[in-house]
């Protein structure tokens, strides 16, 4: 058992270590990226594109703790709406409650801010227990947070929300419209991405996963466990926080119904669908919902998206736990294996 | 009792003039000021008769949920799905015989054999492995809602109350006399004191049926140390099933029951769900009187919320979950993980 986790260990390091931060994949991936609103309508540009990368990042937020940290949080979503509905309150909207008018470069940082406070709070709350116990108190805030903002007028204007919150105007960019949209949204992605890429091998990241691993081992030799987890969940908030504000102006409105169970267990089933091993895992999972949730409609009932989605989910649980990127990762050993056959054979016999 | 005197002589004092400030609030007339504290008594009494009823409700749906947590470290998020096809379910067999009771029993077994179904063909295939157990619940949960919403559609439905617990009754509590000196006795539905006299009698049987009996023995023993009691012989598969079959089908009875106090609609099984995490994060996980307690907590925190801050009610909820994890994680009768 041991030989095995060291020699798995082994290998793990040799993988990250041959892998430079910018690999043939990841170049490819980038340009195509770059090129796509070239070749997509609006459409395609705004509704698929940046919606894939905005999901995709919040769900990234939840890859980063619960891939990393161990920590499966449901108010991942929670947090992106606190900071969607600060930025409706920060700056204008056209409901007629609230909008303190605060120029973005002022509301966006305290949005985000509060946001990652928001989620700091949440974790102090949750890392005092661990495992699935964390599910159920995330949810629990989760849906508290959802029946309050749907209760009170006074601060989130209750059931209707905020409407007409629509991103500024900045060096003459309106950034409203899709294909400039799509740009800001991929910035956005890319350096969260690569935050989170890179943070896996930082001295944070590696305390982060082997906590994960055995938080007892770590707390024996000196390890803060608790406040470990505590920074993870206000690294992810700021993730989280900042694609929620662009889910805002993306909607161009905010209202209950964004942050509500649905919404929150939706984020769990795009990053697990994905994978919660690497950080690209929720982008594909966010693209396969995105195109579930726009092309569904023309193969079956419209009102039945649920239950295929939840189904899609289930069907990953029971095949593959470790989602797309499982079942890509399963294929390439089985090629693998295949055109290593005789030589693994010949290893064996010596 | 004089040890105990001796022991914490303050506490018990003060026990004994918080206990008499409250049998004075319910019996004695109120006098003007506290009417102007507080509003009137009548409003008073009703909150604090609804909050416990509505805690009997929750905590028949947290009770199967903190039982099959306790025993199978399985956080079944789908609970909530079967609270609403229990309702669902004892709503149409109601409807179809014209008899209340058979609806309650059908909404019973609905969700006790939905139940089993579950453990037998979903978690037993992933034994032990905690997490993805969890997850499938979520899935089966939005698929359920979303099957449910179909067949059901989006209508709210109504039971009837059946007319020998229908009406209300006079309570020995005076909220206040009228100028010619006879005075107004408070009124409350009988159907609600139903409730929360089956709640009652639902916990005290389940505490008999784990502490007095053999399979209780075993599910005690089970809650403790799954491996061993596997170990010496007892079929384990046989007891979670068990102990699954009934958690379900309390929810689905609490489905009728809670269906035929207030009404079924898509949408109640997130709000049974969220009642029953609560509960049991505040009473402690897999603990029965911890989900009395928190249930009793819960329901009085939220009628007094609605009554007195409409809009801020969710918060004290909310606020008595965070001041317990931040004083004990574990619950209020939870044990340390």
């Amino acid at each position: 058992m041991t030989v095995l986790d060291t020699k798995t260990l082994g290998q793990n390091i040799a993988a990250t270590g041959r892998r430079l931060p910018l690999d043939a994949g990841h170049l490819l991936t980038g340009i195509a990226l770059l090129l796509y609103p070239a070749v997509a309508s609006p459409f395609f540009t705004f509704q698929i594109g940046a919606y894939t990368l905005i999901l995709g990042t919040i769900a990234l937020s939840l890859m980063l703790l619960a891939g990393y940290g161990g920590m499966v949080s449901l108010s991942q979503m929670t947090v992106a709406g606190i900071a969607g509905y600060m930025i409706a309150i920060f700056s204008t909207n056209t409901s007629g409650v609230m909008g303190l008018g605060w120029p973005w470069w002022v509301a966006v940082p305290m949005a985000i801010l509060v946001g990652s406070l928001a989620s700091t709070l949440i974790g102090l709350l949750a890392v005092r227990t661990a495992g699935i116990y964390m599910i159920m108190i995330t949810l629990a805030i989760g849906t508290a947070f959802f029946y309050f903002a749907r209760q009170n007028y006074a601060l989130f204007n209750g059931f209707n929300g905020f409407h007409g919150v629509n991103p500024p105007t900045v060096f003459g960019i309106n950034w409203r419209n899709p294909v400039a949209f799509y740009y800001l949204s991929l910035a956005v992605a890319a350096v969260f991405y690569g935050i989170v890429r890179y943070g896996q091998r930082s001295t944070f990241g590696l305390s982060l996963q082997a906590i994960r691993d055995n938080p007892r081992r770590m707390r024996a030799i000196g390890f803060d466990v608790a406040a470990h987890r505590v920074v993870a969940f206000f690294f992810a908030g700021i993730i989280a926080a900042t694609a929620g504000v662009l889910l805002v102006w993306f909607n161009g409105q905010i209202t209950s119904g964004t942050i509500d169970v649905n919404a929150m267990i939706d984020v769990l089933v795009v990053a697990v669908v994905g994978g919660l091993r690497k950080p690209v895992g929720p982008y594909l999972g966010a693209l396969l919902f995105a195109l579930l949730q726009n092309f569904a409609i023309d193969l079956i009932d419209p009102e039945r998206f649920n239950t295929v989605i939840g189904g899609v989910f289930l069907l990953i649980i029971f095949f593959s736990p470790d989602g797309l990127l499982g079942l890509w990762e399963r294929m390439k050993t089985t090629t693998l294996n295949k055109s290593l056959r005789p030589a693994s054979r010949r290893s064996r016999g010596s | 009792m004089s040890s105990a005197l001796k022991k914490h002589p303050v506490a018990i004092v003060v026990y004994v003039v918080l206990a008499a400030l409250v049998v004075w609030l319910f019996l004695a007339l109120w006098p003007h000021w506290l009417v102007a504290l507080i509003g009137s008594k009548k409003i008073f009494v009703n909150t604090i008769f609804n909050g416990v009823t509505l805690a009997g409700l929750y905590f028949l749906v947290a009770s199967g949920f903190t039982l099959v947590f306790g025993l199978m470290r399985n956080v079944n998020l789908a609970h909530g799905s079967l609270y609403l096809f229990g309702a669902y379910i004892g709503y149409d067999a109601a409807d179809l015989t014209g008899s209340w009771l058979i609806g309650v029993a059908a909404g019973f077994l609905a969700s006790a054999l939905a139940g089993v179904l579950l453990q037998v063909f979903v978690f037993r295939r992933m034994e032990g492995d905690d997490l993805r157990q969890t997850l499938v619940t979520i899935g089966i949960s939005i698929v359920g809602a979303d099957l449910m919403l179909a067949v059901f559609s989006g209508n709210t439905y109504q039971f009837s109350i059946p007319p020998w617990i229908d009406g209300a009754i006079a309570t020995p509590i005076v909220t206040a006399v009228k100028s010619d000196g006879s005075s107004v006795v408070m009124m409350y539905p009988l159907y609600r004191l139903v409730v929360l006299a089956a709640a009652v009698a639902i916990g005290i049987a389940l505490w008999l049926l784990l502490n007095r009996t053999r399979i209780g023995m075993m599910i005690r023993a089970g809650v403790d140390d799954r491996a061993m009691l596997s170990a010496s012989g007892v079929n384990v598969h046989m007891i979670f099933a068990i102990v699954f079959a009934i958690g379900a089908g309390l929810a689905g009875f609490a489905g009728v029951v809670g269906g035929t106090a207030l009404s079924i609609a898509p949408g109640e099984d997130v709000r049974y769900l969220l009642a029953s995490l609560v509960v049991v994060i505040v009473g402690g996980m897999g603990s029965i009187p911890g989900a009395a307690i928190g249930a009793l907590l819960i329901g009085l925190a939220e009628q007094i919320g609605l009554a007195y801050f409409p809009t801020y009610g969710v918060v004290a909820t909310f606020v008595i979950m965070v001041v317990v994890l931040a004083f004990r994680p574990q619950g209020i009768m939870g044990r340390p993980a």
